[in-house]
């Protein structure tokens, strides 16, 4: 019996306070993240009297809810302002740090907090929102919780889990130019389906991902929900470490040798075992696009999207005719050159500075044929493309350039895609009514975005930059 | 939380795979206090959509799902939606792992059970016993489940896992004392 162990194996296994015969483990939490969505959690907590145990380790970040145009007026919509406010105030009572409207810390969670250095190898971090999976880039073990688990770790800073499986996602190869994280998860997330990791936590590996950058590998993490997993993770590396060094959190001095070293025995052993591996050749991914309501609908953008009659069963038959009649798309059409309405650039998936200079790549000295909002990640980023005079290259292509926050991927601070629209978009859900009711979703890379935004339709970006 | 033992219900299918939390409960209605009644936000925009939606509030205890019932979104409002419209059992062949742990700590119980909508589709009333890990058709067709311990016992008990935890008090302290100093914070967010 070999006694290597995973990445996930190593971080589980030093954070397991108790475990019961059951198989019931309780699991600590070192890092948790609250933003406006949690009053219900707060509600639980306040309800039965408790108190949150380490305000220390508990951060709130305003994101959900706030707005895309200027910060200089109150927010308009009485309830999201209310939401924001009642995160205030709940931070306030509670001793807990608070990146509000007006912070220069602000943005969405899963940009923010690596950005502080809040995540760190072989931490357990979690959020009441599915997009934590984006912390595992680092190597942590990073999870979405529901408002009763948020309660659950605000009095008690641990969680009741069962160990989950592990899944080892290898991609092989070098991606061909143009093709970026986005169109590798996606590619997948269409492998393994939108239910191909349930009950299992996905460690991605292999030269495609040691050669990303920080911000392709969170990327990559961000939609391991999508296909149902637990969790994504990537071993950390000097990539990792060089990424980190110096963040405001981080580790300094001593500390940090300290943490580099337990840091560096983190990835998986040589020989350890894994309940299910899958392998992709990243050179044989081209730009890829969604077609239907669920991210497992991605295909080439060189494709023509399915035809009802020619699938397997009666069932699989409904399905795409469901999906094709929603999305207003003809069976067997040809993808590339889909007229779109609107483009959406940001989101935890693609909000982050390289996301944005990959789409401002595209866009630069093109005008845009549609409207578009391009929204970074956080203040940082958002400062950070400004220096760099991205703000310039997409208002000059007629795109807005907007607040930081979750914007148009959820569509609760009110950027909806009105009903109808078809919309070219980087972030990581297409499902049914996602940018708002009736909207149609086409997820796609941040390059890819902008390839659409100047072409007026789903557009291969391979052909409007050459 | 409401124990769950035994249910005897009127049962309903909805046999379509990758039903998101997103078309559970629209993103607007999250803001909403439970107050607000979530019933009235089940599947909101579905319901305008397709008037002969099978999944409504107030006519089902039973929804016999398709696979992946629940992905998506962490929202526990889709559980809150589902439970205030009387919705107690969900049978599917999978389901979204944060649904799935939301459901539970509401009294919401999931079964996994593979076909369900080819197996059960005819009945339109189930009984599922819990304690006995069974769903029994009307013609006495009887269907096990698996389910994990932990989360069995929660929900027949009708468990607060909040005071189940603070039980491991003693030991909960130990940990936190011995965790590496890397581990905590080294400094204070800063712009």
């Amino acid at each position: 019996m070999s006694d290597a162990r995973t990445l996930f194996d190593k971080v589980w296994n030093a954070r397991v306070v108790v475990a019961r015969e059951d198989g019931a483990c309780l699991l600590w939490i070192d890092r948790h993240l609250v933003h406006e969505g949690s009053f219900h959690g707060f509600g639980m907590l306040d309800h039965s009297g408790r108190r949150v145990r380490r305000p220390d380790l508990t951060f709130a970040i305003a994101d959900h809810y706030v707005p895309s145009h200027s910060r200089a007026l109150p927010i308009a919509d009485p309830e999201a302002a209310g939401l924001v406010a009642t995160l205030r105030e709940n931070a306030r009572r509670h001793g807990i740090a608070l990146f509000g409207l007006d912070d220069p810390r602000q943005g969405i969670v899963h940009v923010t907090g690596p950005e502080q250095g809040l995540t760190l190898p072989g931490l357990t971090l979690v959020c009441g929102d599915s997009h934590t999976s984006t912390h595992g880039a680092f190597g942590a073990l990073a999870f979405g919780i529901g408002a009763s688990e948020v309660a659950h770790v605000l009095a008690t800073q641990t969680l009741w889990q069962r160990r989950p499986k592990t899944l080892r996602v290898g991609i092989e190869g070098t991606p061909h130019p143009h093709v970026a994280a986005k169109d590798l998860i996606l590619a997948v997330i269409a492998r393994i389906g939108a239910a191909g990791a349930v009950g299992h936590v996905i460690e991605y590996a292999g030269p495609a991902i040691r050669a990303m950058g920080m911000e392709a590998r969170m990327t990559i993490c961000n939609m391991s929900i999508e296909a149902g997993g637990r969790a994504g993770m990537v071993a950390p590396d000097d990539t990792t470490f060089a990424w980190l060094a110096g963040r405001p959190c981080a580790p300094k001095g001593a500390g940090w040798d300290a943490a580099l070293a337990a840091w560096k025995a983190l990835p998986s052993d040589a020989g350890a075992r894994f309940d299910r591996e899958v392998t992709l050749d990243a050179a044989a991914i081209a730009p890829t696009v969604t077609w239907g309501t669920s991210p497992e609908t991605a295909l080439p953008v060189t494709a023509r999207v399915p035809d009802p009659d020619a699938a397997e069963d009666v069932a699989r038959r409904r399905q795409i005719a469901e999906q094709l009649a929603y999305m207003g798309l003809a069976a067997g059409a040809p993808l590339e050159g889909t007229p779109i309405d609107r483009v959406f650039i940001g989101s935890c998936t693609n909000g982050r500075l390289p996301d944005l200079r990959a789409a401002a790549a595209v866009l630069k000295g093109r005008r845009a044929r549609v409207p578009g909002l391009v929204v970074p990640g956080s203040v940082a980023v958002k400062r950070a493309a400004e220096a760099e005079g991205l703000d310039r290259i997409f208002t000059a292509a007629g795109l807005v350039w907007g607040e930081p926050g979750c914007s148009m991927c959820v569509g609760m601070n009110g950027d909806l895609v009105p009903p109808g629209q078809r919309c070219a978009a980087t972030s990581n859900r297409n499902f049914v009514g996602r940018q708002g009711p009736g909207a149609r979703t086409h997820l796609m890379s941040p390059a890819m975005a902008a390839a659409a935004a100047v072409a007026g339709a789903i557009a291969d970006v391979r052909k409007i930059v050459a | 939380m409401t124990p769950f033992t035994v249910l005897a219900g009127r049962a309903t299918v909805l046999d379509r795979a990758n039903v998101d939390t997103d078309q559970i409960i629209p993103a607007r209605f999250l803001r909403k206090p439970r107050s607000a009644g979530y019933q009235n936000f089940l599947f909101h925009d579905v319901l305008l959509q397709e008037p002969d939606f099978p999944v409504r509030a107030g006519t089902a205890a039973v929804l016999v799902a398709g696979a992946n019932f629940g992905c998506g979104s962490s929202r526990e409002g889709a559980v809150y939606a589902l439970v205030d419209g009387g919705i107690r059992c969900v049978i599917a062949p999978s389901f979204g792992d944060i649904f799935a742990g939301n459901a539970a700590k509401n009294g919401l119980l999931t079964v996994v059970l593979a076909d369900a909508a080819a197996l059960l589709g005819g009945a339109d009333r189930l009984t599922v016993d819990l304690p006995a890990q069974a769903i029994i058709c009307p013609d006495g067709r009887r269907f096990a489940f698996d389910i994990d311990a932990f989360r069995k016992r929660c929900l027949i008990e009708g468990l607060d896992d909040i005071g189940l935890t603070l039980q491991h008090e003693a030991a909960l302290a130990a940990f936190e004392r011995g965790l590496p100093s890397w581990a905590l914070l080294a400094g204070s967010p800063a712009p």
